[in-house]
């Protein structure tokens, strides 16, 4: 704690109370002097950026012209090359090839039979690493057949199918340019960074002008979401490569590509696939989300189900979803980690078993699918539909502990939530602005103070304040409560073992939810409002502040340890004299990942009725208003960079301390 | 030495820190004095070292001396900040990307202490690797990779992966690759240094096993002095970046250079070293108990003199040059000379 000696306490302490007493009179203070520029931004001096980015897009589309072609043309051609894929593979799962067009179509080949695509998906199971892994994809995919989901989980496996290799081969290369050249990766790293933490809403908009309503749109929208950790994953897999081996494939007269292609891409694949498994959750997380602007499947079904407040499909959908994450995230992580193998030895068939099966399945089913249409279609007859349980389950704690819920919520949004959203929400903007750069500049010097000050001033010029500083009291309200029940849960998962494999593979499952997932039980629980909000940011943000706290405990060197039991340090003591002093670098990254987390499933929560940015941005999207919607948006990404900045500042000053840098 | 010169290396600096290249143009020969005050860090000052044809040339010098940045210097694998560098009598450092990266292929090979195995190949296709990126068939460079891992004794390993070898079998997979297109001149950077030392000796005797049949030009670099003088034909000591001195074992434990390399030196079995034409004093008698050839260290024949009440001729070319007797053998032993 010598960070926050004298000095440093009366600083911290200085800083809270002006703020307190500027937040809690500054109503007064404008009627007072009058002045009423203190609790809002004048309006003539707003920044007019969003009139500027809507007049730009309208531009764009009406008459921008690169002299060959237009910027229409353009868009065209990408929404061309994209669609093509995707028919072939929708036709392939859902609709069956045809020739000729409306009511002439005649059937040429009907789609892959439900067997053949479970077969399909445990083939690729077993050949990712064994038996059990089929059967668990097998089960994922059963259960999509037998629970009446197939049709709109196979549209949203299309969508996966074309996302994923897009957002794979495009982060691959623009990671192998950023590898290659300083320059252009100086370049990407802040466009990454602003890929990553403007809420995905904000750029639907422009895309939804740019390609127009449907499945496309939706294609490129998942892209632009899912790429950025690809692209990040790709540069540090290859500079991981050992320098030995880059020399290696040097001394033996590698050219250029055939270093890229024959040493570098290979010695790195196992840390790609992990970028590629990141790729993949991060579809599924966009597949609701993208069904707001054309894409069909699983998404659509959860997002209409919740429009129209019907519990029961919301849940079933939703599940869906879940199952098939689990499903494609098992498959590709056993691809991450199978290393190579030997090769079987034998005949074609032999040597194929899989690949050999997979295309008698597929044979066979189309043949008999003719006869038997069961063998065709997963028969209607024996789904099981879960609606009316779940509704019914929902109906029944509603009508049993409404009470007991509604007493939790009105304490918590009496004795927290309000005292802070008044808190935040009386700061005055040019205080906020000189407080923001205070803090910077006090954890990590006088440029990030200047940067933390001027996207403050962004924001407030922007005419955002408010909305921001909701946006700021609901995501720390939700921060400190994910981190107070994290940190010791990662703690008992670090300590005790056995407790610690199932806190860990729960927060393993939590991780694979698509974020749209957690609104589903909590509004049918606590209904729309800040509470609700609250719940699902704190259940989706959660499990970084696990993980990085049993990471950063069960990472403290043994050396260490046994020197404080040789000291006599009891159980207590080597936890808070040793273990939690070393942690805490590792602890603070916990929390900026907890904060980058809790913003963006924050943007989510607009649709249970905050009145935050997210909600701006939201706004924007249903007005198609593009210039409202990214200025918002950008409003909710300089939140996410300036904490960021500080909590990354602290980190290292400690790690500095620590000696560990 | 009346063997061709391969390597020729003067004058080489490698400077790393801010306008390093601005600054020697500026400093010709600066001293680390003025190097610290510029920023800069010396990896290598001023080296001249000429390594001849078959010889086993050791650079050897502690963590940090600046030998392993010497010898990427010496393959072009680092730029050298300034200096000449002569390979076969053609200037290395103005040799082209293209040009380089074909004799790369042709002419040289490197042996890594971490192995630097690519590790989704199997050891058949890790040793072929530099033969298939210059293009040879996949049956003519199969059949050469068979032959050399053969050489080093990995036969019937063929199918597996690095991940499955022990370290010792993984570094025989990187000196079969490095032997593979048959180099002229061979590079080994501490190849024995990650591996435990049974098995470092064995994978020593294992090497001058195969110099025997290869006689490959060497440029061998240890941080390990006792590897060093069992190994080498000349010893290049390096110290901070420059060379404190290069010569044979023998004259580097009798005649040190340096305050340096005499520490080094002191604690070595001088029996391993001295050889008998060092020991060798005026003939004084007719009768001797045997004969001793020039070049045989004490260490092999300490026991026989020492047995012997006579005193031992030392021949070279059929002459005697002079006689060795149980005291001098004995000096050496105990360490009085």
């Amino acid at each position: 704690m010598a960070r926050f000696g004298h000095r440093g306490m009366l600083f911290w302490t200085g800083l809270f109370a002006v703020t307190w007493a500027l937040s809690t009179w500054s109503f007064q203070l404008y009627k007072a002097l009058d002045a009423r520029w203190i609790i809002r931004f004048p309006a003539q001096y707003e920044l007019p950026l969003d009139d500027r980015i809507s007049d730009f897009l309208d531009w764009l589309v009406e008459s921008a012209n690169f002299y060959l072609f237009t910027f229409k043309d353009l868009t065209r051609a990408i929404a061309a090359t994209i669609e093509w894929p995707y028919q072939v593979l929708r036709d392939l799962l859902i609709e069956g090839f045809q020739r000729g067009l409306g009511d002439q179509a005649v059937q040429i080949a009907p789609p892959l039979s439900w067997i053949a695509v479970i077969v399909t998906a445990m083939a690729i199971g077993h050949y990712a690493r064994d038996w059990r892994l089929a059967a668990l994809v097998g089960a994922c995919f059963a259960y999509l057949a037998v629970f009446g989901q197939w049709q709109s989980a196979m549209i949203t496996l299309a969508s996966v199918l074309i996302a994923v290799p897009i957002g794979a081969a495009g982060g691959l290369a623009l990671g192998i340019a950023a590898y290659r050249a300083p320059w252009f990766e100086r370049l990407l790293r802040p466009v990454l960074d602003l890929m990553q933490t403007v809420p995905v809403f904000a750029y639907l908009v422009p895309i939804l002008i740019l390609f127009g309503f449907g499945p496309v749109a939706a294609l490129v929208a998942t892209v632009i979401y899912a790429m950025p950790p690809m692209v990040r994953v790709t540069t540090v897999a290859l500079r991981g490569v050992p320098p030995e081996v880059i020399e290696a494939g040097r001394m033996a007269g590698c050219t250029r590509s055939q270093m890229m292609w024959k040493v570098l891409v290979p010695s790195a694949v196992p840390t790609l696939m992990v970028g590629v498994n990141q790729v993949i959750m991060l579809t599924l997380n966009m597949v609701i989300i993208a069904s707001m602007i054309g894409a069909g499947g699983l998404g659509f079904d959860v997002l209409a189900s919740l429009r129209k407040l019907d519990i029961g499909g919301g849940i079933e959908a939703g599940l869906a979803i879940v199952v098939m994450a689990i499903a494609l995230d098992r498959a590709s992580q056993a691809f991450a980690r199978r290393g190579v193998r030997h090769p079987p030895t034998g005949n074609v068939l032999q040597r194929h078993p899989w690949a050999g099966t997979v295309v008698l399945v597929i044979g066979g089913t189309l043949i008999l699918g003719r006869i038997v249409p069961a063998v065709q279609t997963y028969p209607e007859a024996l789904t099981i539909t879960t609606g009316p349980f779940w509704s019914d389950a929902m109906e029944w704690i509603n009508v049993n502990f409404f009470d007991a819920f509604e007493a939790a919520k009105t304490v918590v949004l009496t004795w927290v939530l309000l005292p802070v959203k008044q808190f935040f929400g009386g700061i005055p903007w040019g205080w906020g602005i000189v407080a923001t750069g205070l803090m910077a500049w006090r954890v990590g010097g006088w440029r990030l103070g200047l940067l933390a000050a001027l996207l403050t001033a962004f924001i407030a010029a922007s005419g955002l304040w408010a909305k921001a500083m909701v946006t700021v009291y609901l995501c720390g309200v939700s921060v400190v409560i994910a981190t107070l029940v994290g940190i010791p849960l990662g703690i008992l998962a670090a300590e005790r073992p056995r407790a610690g494999r199932v806190i860990l593979g729960l927060m393993d499952t939590l991780q694979t939810l698509p974020s749209f997932v957690y609104l589903i039980p909590v509004v049918m629980l606590f209904r729309v409002g800040d509470f609700s909000a609250m719940i699902a940011v704190i259940l989706y943000a959660l499990a970084p502040a696990v993980r990085y706290a049993a990471h950063g405990i069960g990472d403290v060197p043994e050396p260490l340890l046994e020197a404080g039991r040789m000291a006599g340090c009891t159980r207590a003591q080597l936890l808070w004299r040793i273990k939690l002093p070393l942690a805490t670098p590792q602890l603070l990254l916990g929390l900026n990942q907890t904060i980058m987390l809790a913003l963006s499933m924050l943007v989510i929560t607009a649709l249970v009725g905050t009145r935050d940015l997210g909600q701006e941005v939201y706004i924007a999207l249903t007005k198609a208003n593009a210039g409202q919607g990214i200025v918002a948006g950008l409003g909710v990404a300089f939140i996410a960079i300036i904490a960021d900045r500080i909590v990354n500042a602290l980190a290292e000053g400690q790690r500095k301390r620590l000696g560990l840098a | 030495m009346t063997k061709p010169v391969i390597l020729d290396c003067r004058n080489v600096w490698k400077l790393y820190g801010p306008h390093a290249d601005g600054f020697l143009g500026a400093n010709p020969a600066p001293d680390p004095e003025a190097l610290r005050e510029a920023g800069l860090i010396g990896a290598v000052r001023d080296v001249s070292v000429q390594i001849h044809q078959g010889e086993i040339f050791v650079i050897m010098g502690l963590s940090g001396s600046g030998k392993s940045t010497l010898v990427r210097c010496l393959s072009r694998l680092v730029e050298p900040t300034a200096g000449q560098i002569r390979f076969e009598g053609k200037d290395l450092l103005a040799a082209s990307e293209s040009e380089l990266i074909e004799i790369r292929r042709k002419k040289m090979g490197m042996v890594f202490q971490q192995f630097a195995l690519l590790p989704h190949l199997t050891v058949l296709e890790n040793t072929a690797f530099p033969l298939e990126v210059q293009g040879v068939g996949r049956a003519a460079r199969e059949a050469r990779a068979r032959e050399v891992i053969e050489l080093v004794g990995l036969g019937g390993r063929e199918g597996y992966y690095p991940r499955e070898l022990s370290g010792g079998q993984q570094q025989r997979v990187g000196i079969a690759r490095s032997l593979a297109v048959e180099p002229e001149l061979w590079f080994l950077d501490e190849p024995f240094s990650a591996l435990d030392p049974l098995i470092r000796r064995e994978m020593q005797d294992e090497f001058l096993r195969l110099q025997n049949i290869l006689h490959k030009t060497i440029v061998f670099i240890t941080h390990d002095f006792d590897e060093a003088i069992r190994l080498a034909d000349r010893i290049a000591v390096m110290k901070d970046g420059a060379i404190e001195q290069v010569a044979t074992p023998e004259e580097l434990v009798l005649r040190p250079a340096t305050e340096y390399v005499a520490e080094f030196t002191r604690h070595v079995g001088r029996a391993k070293v001295i050889r008998a034409a060092s020991l060798a004093a005026p003939l004084t008698g007719d009768s001797f108990a045997g004969d001793l050839p020039h070049d045989a260290v004490v260490e092999s024949f300490a026991a026989q003199v020492e047995a012997a009440d006579l005193p031992h001729r030392v021949i070279r070319d059929g002459e005697a040059i002079g006689q060795v007797d149980r005291r001098a053998v004995i000096d050496v032993l105990v360490g009085r000379r």
